[in-house]
């Protein structure tokens, strides 16, 4: 099967007028991004915005109502089941719980993709994932099982997992959350460093601002199905929009009110209703 | 008012029915896909060899224990009630096919749900809760070939080992009750089981028996586990529903088989 992959590109992810919906309630409309090759860029929002829908979507695990995402010039929902996993092994991810497969070793995890679609030697796949696992520090954890591990330590081996087949590309699905002070600058500078050093494009998905921004080449604001606002974060800090400005410093009342939508509060205390 | 009432029922009932054909249909889909990644098992042994293990070798301790007192109690039931007729020779002969048309086969089936496929459904509820199996199609890992297909396999394999098991050790605590505690003849006990059951109709009839109820319980442990909503209580209920389910179809696939098998309906 012939499966070429579009490398000179300047657009890595392309997603042109993109519609989702979950029964009644609509997730995406219309949103348009160009994810640059090379780039680590963050889809920001608050959370239930979509964020991860979008990464699934682009990952070709959900289906849009209707619109384009284009991977390295493939139509992600337009490839065969064949090509659409040829395309993904060239896709790592990073999910939100680590997904760490919990009956396998870390050594096990990370070896996983290499024994499923590659028929290297025994030697070769343990230097390979000696030097993933080396490349996030946990070179000295091979041997524990993944209840052993801290949740800072399972995504750590799960970024060595993603990225032992040397994609083109790495989605991260909230990498910081839950994680403490030292965990998240590990994570962080491992973000960065990994996109760099293996020339990757790096999607990152979070609600956590200084960490994200501290990293991103480019952000894409989500609210309410659309992408509100994109630029570099030190675009977006100068926003004028009151919505980027409330959540990028993080105000509690504004554009997202602080209550939730309910009738008149003197109504409600005195049991009166419209 | 009244009329009121009548079309939300109506209504209610046509929703659970659409929702329980939708389910059904999505479950015959999913064995489908399952049929389809057998193949790949087959060439990776040690996928299966581990399920087994899972599946079958740690069912055996309670088909062990069941298989000796349900084949205990059941010469203890027959001797007082054959000795009426002075037929108490027959106990043996009566307890073998006793056993290995019916207990062995539905007992084990009932155990097998509550023991291996309560678990199967639990293991693949948590995997999709913990995105284990996102992870693996992301890593372009077919789940089903990898996770479903070794396990579906498994059981189907394990059931007619485990039946098999239990009706073997049904006779073995048959013997022990009627020959070694009531003294009936042990000549009598075995000839006349090595001469009334066939192996044709009775023993390859419970096999068969036990192979389907192989293949439906681990097809709704993992149906339902896969189709988990993936909370705690979305897998409760999986496991739940696994047992239910799968006992239920095995007591109703025990009738049809049965008169198949030896009726004239």
């Amino acid at each position: 099967m012939s499966f070429k992959i579009d490398e000179t590109s300047d657009i890595l992810i392309e997603i042109r007028d993109l519609h989702f919906s979950r029964g009644e309630r609509k997730i995406f409309d219309g949103v348009d991004i160009d994810i640059r090759r090379g780039c680590v860029t963050a889809i920001m929002g608050p959370s239930g915005t979509g964020k991860t829908t979008l990464l699934k979507l682009i990952g070709g695990q959900l289906q849009p109502d209707s619109g384009t995402i284009k991977v390295a010039g493939h139509d992600v929902h337009k490839l065969s089941r064949a090509k659409l996993y040829k395309l993904r092994q060239k896709m790592g991810m990073l999910f939100q719980s680590g997904a760490l497969l919990t009956d396998l070793s870390v050594f096990d995890n990370v070896a996983y993709p290499l024994r499923e679609h590659t028929k290297l030697k025994k030697s070769m796949i343990r230097d390979i994932v000696l030097t993933k696992l080396h490349a996030v520090g946990l070179r000295g954890a091979r041997d524990l099982m993944p209840s052993e591990l801290s949740g800072g330590m399972s995504r750590r081996v799960a970024m060595a997992r993603s990225i032992v087949l040397d994609p083109m590309m790495i989605m991260y699905d909230e990498p910081f959350t839950g994680q403490d002070p030292i965990s998240m600058g590990v994570l962080v500078q491992l973000i960065r460093l990994l996109n760099d050093a293996l020339g990757m494009t790096s999607v990152v998905v979070s609600h956590d601002v200084k960490e994200t921004a501290a990293i991103s080449d480019e952000i894409c604001v989500l609210s309410e199905g659309k992408i509100i606002e994109h630029g570099t974060p030190e675009q977006l800090k100068k926003s004028t929009s009151q919505w980027v400005q409330q959540f990028m410093y993080g105000m509690p009342d504004g554009p997202v009110p602080f209550q939730f939508p309910a009738v008149d509060y003197a109504q409600d205390l005195y049991g009166v209703h419209s | 008012m009244l009329s009121n009432t009548v079309q939300y029922l109506i209504h209610a009932f046509w929703h659970v029915l659409e929702h329980a054909f939708q389910r059904l249909g999505r479950s015959h889909i999913f064995l489908f896909h399952i049929i389809l990644g057998i193949p790949s098992v087959l060439v990776r042994p040690l996928l299966l060899t581990k399920q087994i293990y899972m599946v079958g070798v740690l069912s055996l301790i309670i088909i062990i224990v069941s298989g000796m007192f349900v084949g205990g109690v059941l010469a203890l039931q027959l001797y007082y009630e054959l000795l009426k007729f002075g037929a108490e020779n027959s106990l043996g002969v009566l307890n073998a096919i006793s056993l290995v048309r019916e207990l062995g086969p539905v007992v084990s089936g009932l155990l097998f749900s509550g023991r291996a496929c309560s678990a199967l459904a639990a293991e693949i509820g948590l995997m999709k809760a913990t995105e284990q199996l996102s992870g693996m199609e992301m890593m372009a890992i077919d789940p089903i070939k990898r996770v479903i297909a070794p396990r579906f396999m498994a059981g189907i394999i394990s059931m007619p080992i485990l039946a098999i098991t239990f009706s073997t050790l049904g006779i073995i605590g048959g013997h022990l009750i009627g020959v070694d505690l009531l003294g009936i003849d042990e000549g009598a006990f075995w000839s006349q089981m090595q001469d009334k059951v066939s192996f044709s109709s009775d023993v390859m009839n419970g096999v068969i028996k036990s192979i389907a109820f192989g293949f439906v319980a681990t097809w709704i442990a993992l149906y339902q586990g896969y189709d988990a909503v993936p909370t705690s209580e979305g897998v409760s209920r999986a496991t739940t529903k696994t047992v239910v389910y799968a006992s239920l179809a095995i007591l109703a696939l025990d009738f049809v088989l049965t008169a198949l098998m030896y009726g004239e309906i």
